[in-house]
């Protein structure tokens, strides 16, 4: 089968590469792109270790073709905070023991990420239920949720104070 | 887990998309969401030729609330169902479904055609389609047809629908009264054990028109006309309860998986279908 | 005053014991920098897979790789044929039985390795699979291990069953071995002269420790310098090393094993798989790096499950409740091959810690082993060997014994708990427990959940749903567990002949710094943290000033690696005489710059002082820089030390847990309200870290108490394989938990740590199942086995009668 020209948009940069339609994108990331924060868990879109932004929204790139991802923007962990200054997410996530082993870690911030977009003061059961696509096997998420929550409280301070 | 190859195809509107089916015969499937079909393409367990990805078709994201009728364009997502207050207010228990349906990721990205169009008796938006009397719009070669939902599954993963169509847009008319999916599964991102959606208006405390389905229980989902009319005319009472629930029963056909034996299956969807009643006859 | 707060300053400076010490490893894993197996990307790297069977017993009469051999990027097709003369189509397990590496003329399971495909990428890999013939035969399939202890059908042809196995006598062709502990006859005749026995059979389910990276590794042989490089998910790499070394034949020191950052372990990734073999192979013949990743499928149907043990017991007591006697007899399901991995002299684990926390003054365990066409394995699924199908095995039948008394369940244990100043005590079974205090941690357990008022809450509720006036039941599970971990003393355990002692090297660098190897490694325990904290409080060095490396066996010492809570017990131990080490010479060095004997300093947190003049001094700061720059007669140059540490015994941390649970008759749903965990892990590092592994060790149990299974239908077919159906809770299933201690040391360890990652996961799984039988206790139900998922709890008050 013939290879396509993909144009992407990863974590601010435009990128092009040549691939196979049946590509998944996880591994265009990982492989092509040397973007090997996203992991590979469960590959049936029940874990979201893989989970990425695109466009706008979080996604299992396990599950979508890299030819799907043609022209879309893409965010990946590598596009949250830097080694200068992590993303508060980062920060609470670290705060708070949000993590052991990490491998689940990408995902689960980026798909926290998200949520603390679409909803910026949850409850905890909202958290729970926002993060349901996503599994940890370490640390039984209660961490995990205690992480989310700080970090919306301390972006709405954040938020306050500069306005 | 690596799907075999395919070629990739991305038209701009439904006729190319049709055309494309038309050319590629057999060896095309319709690419919506995708969580569905890619796990699959991912066991093996779907090959195919050529991928019809319908993500640019504009006219297939389109959400309308008009003279009562609601219109759903094929690729409108389940995040989509969820987020819209217009959709809300027009059928409230749309949002109730899609919100048990996968997860957060999954809904993002799983539309509410292919998950009506793909035939998976474990998808819970046929269900509700049932209990809604909702009207599919296929697109094919020949132009477009009108299907009614309750008329579409013939078993599992076969439809009314021929290779080449495309399915559209889903079509129905605005809900008042009460609602209720009540659905219990092992946890997120499961299908049902077993599922119910109902409808109910009232007037003074009896029931004047109801509409019940159940999913995962057969090979198709199931709309139950006579457990519908065991609550007509009634107090939903204890009685009228036990008698929707013999007329459900009498409808469905559960088979045995990891979820659990037939026995515990006929069961458990009673025990769903009361409480969806009962959810459903209080919000009336 | 002053001094005081000094000496304040300077401990929490040290981030040392007891510190909350935030993890160093989060910043990389936060950003994604993780760099776990498959982020290992070498150049010319190859891809291997395999071919796998659908039977779970057959005969394979030939395999074609023509066609897949034809497929561009394909390099090669490896069978059992091609290993034939490399004698290595056949492995050893670590249980002292021998695997299949490639299926040599039959298949014994489903999902068995076949063949193994290499080609230049997973994609080509993938599609070259589909096209190698396989012709099978299938031959009949035998899946419970009781028919197989009796059918004609013979699994292991290559076994004769009038040789013994390694663990003696074999009594039948599907048979491994019979393993006893304890007296059989005393406990028989303590049984049957008792006033009230409780019999019943208890059954521990087959799951899977499902880490959510799954298993894998990087062969790259470089064949100009001779050396194999092998990075993988290995929960003990030096093993690994030492298990390459005597299958290759290339010497030891050729060989270098990496653990990268590893995803999660919980005992699947303590064996040596087929597919490390085959890589290593592969890449022996093509010279260039082949990569093995497993799929989820792979990874649960075919490395290594856990449990699966059919327990019946026995179980005598005075009218009064005080216990007399325990009797067991485990049939073990081993699948296709004995790959357990336990201590060599041990087939059954540490299985006979099963009188658990009880005084039980007579006990007997016979287990036999058996060979089913299931997947091989057997692990310690974040357990300690078998420890968990233990305390299961203890706490169900302390549960029935106290239905059989008609006695509250929580007494029937008070009764009978080992008291405080009984340790160390010495069990039926042989053990040492080195300490405990369960009387307190029980009471305090109760006090915190008010026992009585759940209690009475529950009659309560009984009587309501009695009348109809609610459907919804409530089950309060008790657990008191004690662990044995910490393996093991080098005397009787080993791993293939290498002793479970532990190692730890340290350096201190000339500016104050230090750098730490251990024999283990994390797979998010965190060890880069907490071994800190144990160093910086020996050593005087801050936890943030000591880098730990673990994982690289060219620059760790020998080590026998991450399992069975033994990294704090025994490689804990080891990096605290290590430290020991390291401060007796700066004792000496210290001296010399103060001009003082030895013996006239003391150790202040971080300095040796004058003793009687505080105001004279030497840092480990100063110290460490004059062991390098000044000659200091009578010393080497330098400061560093090795301690390797065989443990004197096991430890024996304990724990009181407590789960209530609602639970709707009608659909079989449950509730959690509240799961209260007391654990005692002796002295406690560091009090998040320990919270964090209770969490998850928790969610673990829930999993395995409440749906999570490796599920075979007739014909051998698994039915769990992937996470559709293998049941992994996400945040909305799992509930809140809280977290309580009490902290009895453990008097042979350095510090008087036990360690505490395993305990959550074997006192959970008979907390969370004893509130399922708890709920229906009133109605009558003894015992209903595992996993308590929504229809089988269903068919437990449908059995009861309680759908009307």
């Amino acid at each position: 089968m013939s290879k396509m020209h993909i144009k992407m948009t990863v974590n601010g940069q435009k990128k092009e590469l040549l691939s196979e339609p049946r590509q998944l994108l996880i591994h265009v990331l990982r492989e092509e792109l040397g973007l090997t924060g996203p992991h590979i868990g469960c590959e049936t879109s029940h874990c979201g270790a893989c989970t990425v932004e695109m466009n706008g929204k979080s996604v299992k790139s396990c599950t979508v073709f890299a030819a799907q991802a043609d022209g879309a923007e893409v965010t990946t962990i590598e596009g949250l905070g830097n080694p200068d200054g992590l993303h508060v997410l980062q920060e609470m996530f670290k705060e708070h023991h949000g993590l052991q082993c990490g491998f689940c870690t990408p995902g689960m911030i980026t798909r926290a990420h998200r949520l603390l977009q679409e909803n910026p003061n949850p409850t905890e059961e909202e958290v729970r239920f926002g993060m349901a696509g996503n599994l940890c096997r370490c640390t039984g998420y209660q961490n995990i949720v205690k992480a989310i929550l700080a970090a919306a409280a301390e972006m709405n301070s954040a938020k306050e104070a500069a306005q | 887990m690596i799907p075999s190859a395919f070629e990739y195809h991305r038209p701009a509107d439904v006729a190319s998309a049709v055309k494309l089916l038309a050319e590629l015969g057999d060896d095309a499937r319709v690419l919506a969401g995708g969580h569905s079909l890619i796990p699959m393409m991912k066991l093996r367990m779907a090959e195919l030729e050529h991928l019809v990805d319908l993500q640019a078709v504009a006219e297939l994201k389109a959400i309308s609330v008009e003279d009562g009728t609601v219109s759903l364009g094929a690729m409108v997502t389940q995040h989509d169902l969820i987020d819209s207050e217009e959709l809300f207010r027009a059928a409230p228990i749309l949002r109730e479904t899609a919100l048990q349906i996968a997860d957060p990721q999954v809904r993002y990205m799983g539309t509410i055609g292919g998950n009506v169009a793909n035939g998976d008796p474990g998808n819970d938006m046929p269900g509700l389609m049932q209990c809604l009397g909702a009207t599919y719009v296929l697109e094919g070669p020949e132009g477009r047809r009108e299907v009614a939902a309750r008329d579409f599954y013939e078993a599992a993963y076969m439809t009314d629908r021929a290779d080449d169509e495309i399915l559209v847009q889903v079509r129905f008319a605005a809900t008042t009264g009460g609602y209720a999916y009540e659905k219990q599964k092992r946890k997120i991102g499961d299908y049902a054990t077993a599922a119910a959606a109902v409808l109910i208006e009232a007037e003074g405390g009896t029931v004047t028109r109801a509409s019940i389905a159940m999913t995962n229980v057969s090979d198709t989902p199931v709309w139950s006309e006579a457990a519908a009319d065991a609550l007509t005319g009634t107090t939903c009472d204890d009685a009228a309860l036990q008698a929707a629930v013999d007329a459900m029963l009498a409808d469905i056909d559960p088979q045995e998986d990891n979820r659990g034996p037939i026995e515990f299956k006929r069961h458990l969807a009673g025990v769903i279908l009361q409480r969806a009643i009962a959810r459903a006859f209080q919000r009336a | 005053m002053k001094d005081f707060d000094d000496r304040e300053e300077r401990v929490g400076k040290l981030k040392g014991l007891g510190c909350a010490r935030k993890r160093v490893e989060d910043a990389r894993f936060t950003q994604g920098k993780g760099n776990y197996v498959d982020d290992v990307k070498l150049p010319g790297m190859l891809f291997g897979d395999f071919v796998r069977s659908p039977y779970a017993h057959a005969r394979i009469k030939s395999i074609d790789a023509t066609a897949a051999l034809e497929l561009p990027g394909v390099i090669a097709v490896l069978t059992a044929e091609d290993l034939k003369p490399l004698n290595l189509h056949w492995m050893p397990t670590l249980a002292g039985d021998k695997q299949m590496v490639l299926a040599d003329g039959k298949v014994l399971f489903q999902g068995q390795e076949v063949a193994f495909v290499v080609a230049e990428d997973r994609y080509i890999a993938a599609d070259a699979i589909e096209l190698v013939e396989v012709d099978y035969e299938d031959l009949p399939v035998i899946v419970d291990p009781f028919e197989a202890l009796t059918t004609d059908v013979v699994l292991r042809e290559d076994l004769d069953t009038s040789e013994p196995g390694a663990h003696g006598p074999r009594k039948h062709h599907n048979h491994i071995f019979l393993w006893e502990e304890g007296d059989k006859t005393a406990t028989e005749q303590a049984i049957e002269s008792s006033e009230v026995v409780a019999e019943e059979m208890v059954y521990y389910h087959r799951t899977h420790p499902c880490p959510l990276e799954t298993c894998g590794c990087v062969a790259s042989m470089d064949k100009v310098n001779g050396k194999l490089t092998l990075w993988g998910t290995f929960q003990a790499p030096h093993v690994v090393r030492t298990v390459a070394s005597l299958l290759s034949g290339i010497a030891e020191h050729d060989i270098r094993v990496i653990s990268p950052d590893i995803g999660g372990g919980f005992g699947n990734k303590v064996g040596v798989y087929p597919g490390y073999v085959c890589a290593i192979v592969a890449s022996i013949v093509t010279g260039k790096p082949v990569k093995w990743i497993e799929d989820r499928m792979d990874n649960l149907m075919a490395t290594a499950f856990a449990r699966d043990y059919w327990m019946k017991g026995r179980i005598s007591a005075t009218k009064e409740g005080k216990i007399t006697g325990l009797h067991c007899h485990v049939t073990a399901d081993h699948g296709a091959f004995d790959a357990c991995a336990d201590p060599t002299k041990f087939p059954a684990g540490f299985f006979h810690i099963c009188t658990g926390s009880y005084d039980i003054p007579v006990a007997y365990v016979g287990v036999d082993g058996v060979y089913t066409n299931k997947a091989p394995g057997g692990v310690a699924y974040r357990c300690s060997f078998r420890v968990t199908e233990a305390a299961y095995f203890i706490e169900r039948m302390i549960e029935v014994l106290a239905i059989e008394l008609n006695m509250d369940a929580a007494e029937l244990r008070r009764i009978n708990f080992i008291r405080a100043d009984q340790f160390p005590y010495h069990s039926a079974l042989g053990w040492e427990y080195d300490s405990g205090d369960y009387h307190t941690a029980w009471d305090k357990a109760l006090a915190a959940v008010d026992y009585e008022g759940l209690r009475k809450e529950q009659a309560e509720r009984v009587e309501a749903f009695k009348r109809g006036e609610t459907r919804t039941l409530l089950g309060i599970g008790l657990t008191h567990f004690t662990e044995i971990v910490g393996a093991g003393p080098v005397k009787n355990c080993d791993i293939l002949g290498m002793g479970m002692f532990d190692s730890c090297e340290i350096r201190i660098h000339p500016t104050g710094s230090a750098t730490a190897r251990l024999g283990t490694i994390s797979q998010g325990q965190g060890h880069a943290t907490t071994f800190g904290q144990i160093l910086a409080s020996e050593i005087g060095i801050s936890s943030d000033n000591i880098t730990i490396e673990e994982g690289d066996t060219d620059t760790a010492p020998y080590g026998l690696g991450t399992y069975g809570s033994r990294s704090t017990p025994v490689a804990g131990a080891a990096a605290a005489m290590a430290g020991r080490k390291i401060r007796a010479k700066a004792q000496m060095i210290a001296a010399y710059l103060l001009e003082v004997h030895d013996g006239d300093l003391e150790w202040d947190i971080d300095r040796f002082v004058v003793k009687g003049a505080p105001d004279r001094f030497k840092t480990m700061t100063e110290i460490a820089y004059a062991a390098y720059n000044q000659a200091i007669p009578g010393l080497e140059p330098g400061l560093e030390a090795v301690s390797y540490y065989d443990p004197p015994n096991m430890t024996y941390p304990f724990g009181a847990y407590i789960c209530v649970m609602e639970i709707d008759v009608d659909t079989g749903e449950h509730k959690i309200r509240q799961f209260y965990a007391l654990d005692d892990c002796g002295t406690r590092i560091n009090p998040m870290v320990i919270e964090g592994q209770v969490h998850g060790g928790l969610t673990e149990a829930l999993a395995i108490a409440m749906g999570q299974e490796i599920a075979y239908d007739d014909l051998g077919n698994c039915k769990t394989g992937t996470l559709m159906d293998f049941f992994l809770p996400t945040a909305v299933e799992t509930p809140h938990y809280t977290t309580d201690h009490t902290e009895t040391p453990s008097p042979h360890h350095p510090i008087g740590a036990k360690g505490v990652g395993e305990s959550p996961n074997v006192g959970g799984v008979p907390a969370f199942s004893n509130a399922v039988h708890d709920a229906f206790r009133a109605f009558g139900l003894r015992q209903s086995h595992m996993p308590h998922d929504h229809w089988r709890v269903w068919k437990i008050a449908h059995d009861l009668g309680l759908h009307g």
